[in-house]
């Protein structure tokens, strides 16, 4: 394998890594909160379509972007409300919401565009398009430093850099601010928190709305910088792998970033079976790439290798004394 | 103490949430611009007006039957199986390999081998997970969540690689071979004089889901192991101080909600597609999860929920082919049937608590009233 095609194997995984990442960075604020949200995938779901949806009826990518984050932000509130206020089982609700998406996107889909279940083709200012970062093309020509400046790093969308950019941010505001520290004590001892005179709803509203933007975000990214337009049931599994990923991460923001990635290699490894055969001399399948993640989830929330704990009020309802 | 009546509990409750799930729908029709009683009309007079319909219909029931039976003996226990998607894929295998591999000289014997498979191979791809959960203490609903995609994986490769016919480019088995195929409604109830429609899919297998009914309610509410499950459900310390085992618990409930849900392929892969084709369970894995919830886990109640959506399934595709309703509406319907019955079970029960412990006292009052 040369150079330039690993450059290429490494642009498409951060490609591909993108919209996992910013699902994980999502259900990460959700469960350090103790609210399980396997709900992921269908907020994403919603966010691809009502972000694809509005930005071909509105011709602006942007508008596009915030009726997603709203979409999103509308099952992050049922989800809230299902589990914070009617303290109902959160891994029920997180199943209704993954139908309530799959769904509605095309029952909208059909009845607004008459095509299928699928939104027009995006094109020009209705999609989101690599930004050439300053200097890449000048030294796209230089051997080594060049194309991993020009190719990899350079010519990405702007949500791409976002998400990069949540991942210190994710850091700094769990663990440097007191409403991280709030945020990481609802999650593992409610109680304590009520007692200091901090309202465990509210936190754990702001979590569950925290997560819906940045699932909004990474559906967004799906259908307007990824693909042009959406597709029935496009997320096709990527809030279960960011699940995974999250758990791989054992629930911190920057073991998010490296899981997420990794997930994202094996995503581009899948379409490009002669690398693999390339590097490590054998066939791989490709069936066996794509469920690899989800092996490795099992075998790490085993404890096999590591222990993964997540937080110890997950899934619990809060209860105040009376 | 109990607030509401017993019938309250068992049927105003599920009712009261299916209401509010039908309103909401036919909020959702309208707002796509079509008419929801004439939907409903259609969908009724499709899935229930003929013989043809109530085929499709219980042909669908059955699949639902025994994913909801599978979810609902989970949750007798306390564990939430949202696997039966993978672990009826697997038993599609089992089905598959029974009958493509062993020369059956009649149907029914094929069937109890293919059954025998089926339950096997589900069983096997549910303890995995109920064993990493009792022993290891990884949480069984993402365990068996990953477990349905590995289970499409596997299908996936077994399929393309393995079962494929030579030649063939579709990913799918043989055909089955003849003395494997299972007499559809139409043939058992001919011989007593009884007209069924010949091209529905209903078959043989719906009589193996009643028997799974009952052999369940039997097992939950009469027998010393269904106590004990019902036990561990309801306070796992409470179970451990009378000697139950978690772990044999564990296994046990999750075996048998496995090979549940795999018996599922004695209907759709062995009785309607008599091969095995990619994506052969089309999610009727997690219908099984709102047909539990519906039927409150009892069996009866899995019964008349399974049928429930047997009908919104045919009513679905009914109304696909002549209005342009997308079938997707029965992917909604189900998600807030979900959603009412199970998380949001409490706005629901709340106020009808508030309702009668409000009429108990007004009750008590005048009773203490007449006495003075």
């Amino acid at each position: 394998m040369d150079y330039l095609t690993l450059i290429q194997l490494l642009d498409s995984s951060l490609r591909l890594a993108t919209p996992l990442l910013l699902a994980c960075l999502a259900g990460l604020f959700s469960e350090r909160a103790g609210i399980f949200d396997i709900g992921l995938e269908g907020k994403m779901l919603a966010a691809a379509f009502f972000s694809a949806a509005v930005a071909s009826l509105t011709g602006s990518v942007w508008i596009g972007l915030l009726a997603g984050i709203g979409a999103s932000l509308a099952l992050a509130a049922l989800h809230g409300i299902a589990s914070i206020t009617f303290r109902g089982n959160q891994l029920i609700s997180g199943v209704a919401i993954n139908f309530l998406a799959a769904g509605m996107t095309v029952l909208i889909a059909q009845s607004w565009f008459k095509q299928g279940g699928r939104t027009p083709s995006l094109m020009g200012g209705a999609r989101f398009e690599g930004i050439t970062l300053p200097g890449a093309d000048a030294i796209a020509d230089v051997p080594f430093i060049g194309p991993l400046y020009s190719e990899l790093i350079s010519g990405h969308s702007i949500l791409v850099y976002m998400a990069l950019a949540a991942v210190p941010l994710t850091w700094w505001l769990l663990y440097r601010t007191r409403f991280g520290l709030r945020l990481r004590a609802v999650g593992e001892n409610p109680a304590s928190v009520d007692t200091a005179g901090v309202s465990v709803v509210g936190l754990r509203y702001a979590a569950v709305a925290i997560c819906g933007v940045l699932c909004g975000i990474a559906g967004a990214y799906l259908s307007t910088a990824l693909q042009a337009g959406f597709v029935k049931d496009m997320s096709a599994g990527r809030g279960f792998i960011a699940l995974a990923a999250l758990i791989f991460a054992k629930w911190r923001p920057w073991y998010a970033l490296w899981a997420t990635l990794l997930f994202g290699l094996f995503g581009a490894l899948e379409t490009r079976p002669d690398v693999i055969e390339s590097i490590i001399g054998m066939k791989v399948q490709a069936q066996f790439l794509g469920a690899l993640p989800y092996i490795m989830t099992v075998v790490i929330l085993a404890g096999f290798v590591g222990k993964a704990i997540p937080p110890r009020a997950g899934g619990e309802p809060y209860v105040k004394e009376r | 103490m109990d607030v509401m009546p017993k019938w309250a509990e068992v049927v105003l409750v599920p009712l009261i949430s299916l209401l509010l799930a039908g309103i909401i729908s036919a909020l959702v029709v309208l707002a796509i611009g079509e008419d929801p009683v004439a939907a409903a009309k259609l969908m009724v007079t499709g899935a229930l007006g003929s013989t043809y319909g109530w085929g499709y219909t219980l042909y669908y029931a059955t699949n639902f039957m025994f994913t909801g039976l599978a979810v609902a003996i989970a949750f007798h226990a306390r564990l939430f199986n949202i696997g039966g998607e993978g672990q009826a894929m697997l038993g599609g295998l089992g089905v598959a390999l029974a009958c493509l591999y062993i020369p059956w000289p009649h149907w029914s014997l094929a069937l109890v081998g293919a059954a025998v498979m089926a339950g096997l191979f589900g069983a096997v791809w549910a303890a995995i997970p109920a064993w990493l959960q009792a022993k290891r203490g990884s949480h069984i609903v993402i365990t068996t969540i990953m477990f349905n995609f590995i289970a499409a994986a596997l299908l996936n490769y077994t399929l393309v690689n393995m079962l494929r016919p030579k030649g063939s480019m579709d990913p799918a088995t043989a055909r089955f071979p003849e003395a494997t195929n299972l007499p559809t409604l139409h043939d058992l109830l001919s011989p007593l004089g009884i007209e069924f429609s010949k091209a529905a899919p209903a078959n043989v297998s719906l009589l193996l889901a009643i028997a799974a009914c009952i052999g369940l309610w039997v097992l939950i509410w009469r027998t010393r192991l269904g106590y004990e499950i019902r036990a561990y459900g309801h306070s796992e310390s409470a179970a451990k101080y009378a000697g139950i085992s978690p772990f044999k618990i564990t296994m046990i409930a999750m075996i048998i909600s496995g090979a549940l849900a795999g018996l599922m392929a004695t209907n759709n892969v062995m009785g309607e597609a008599e091969r095995l084709v990619l994506n052969s369970t089309e999610g009727a894995g997690f219908i099984g999860i709102a047909v539990a919830l519906m039927g409150r886990s009892h069996p009866l109640g899995v019964f008349i929920a399974a049928i429930l959506f047997g009908f919104l399934y045919q009513g679905g595709a009914e109304l696909a082919l002549w209005t342009s309703i997308p079938r997707e509406l029965i992917v909604v319907i189900q998600a807030l049937v979900i959603l009412f019955t199970g998380a949001l079970d409490n706005m629901v029960r709340m106020p009808l608590e508030k309702l009668f412990l409000a009429l108990r006292r007004a009750r008590t009052s005048k009773e203490a009233g007449a006495a003075d």
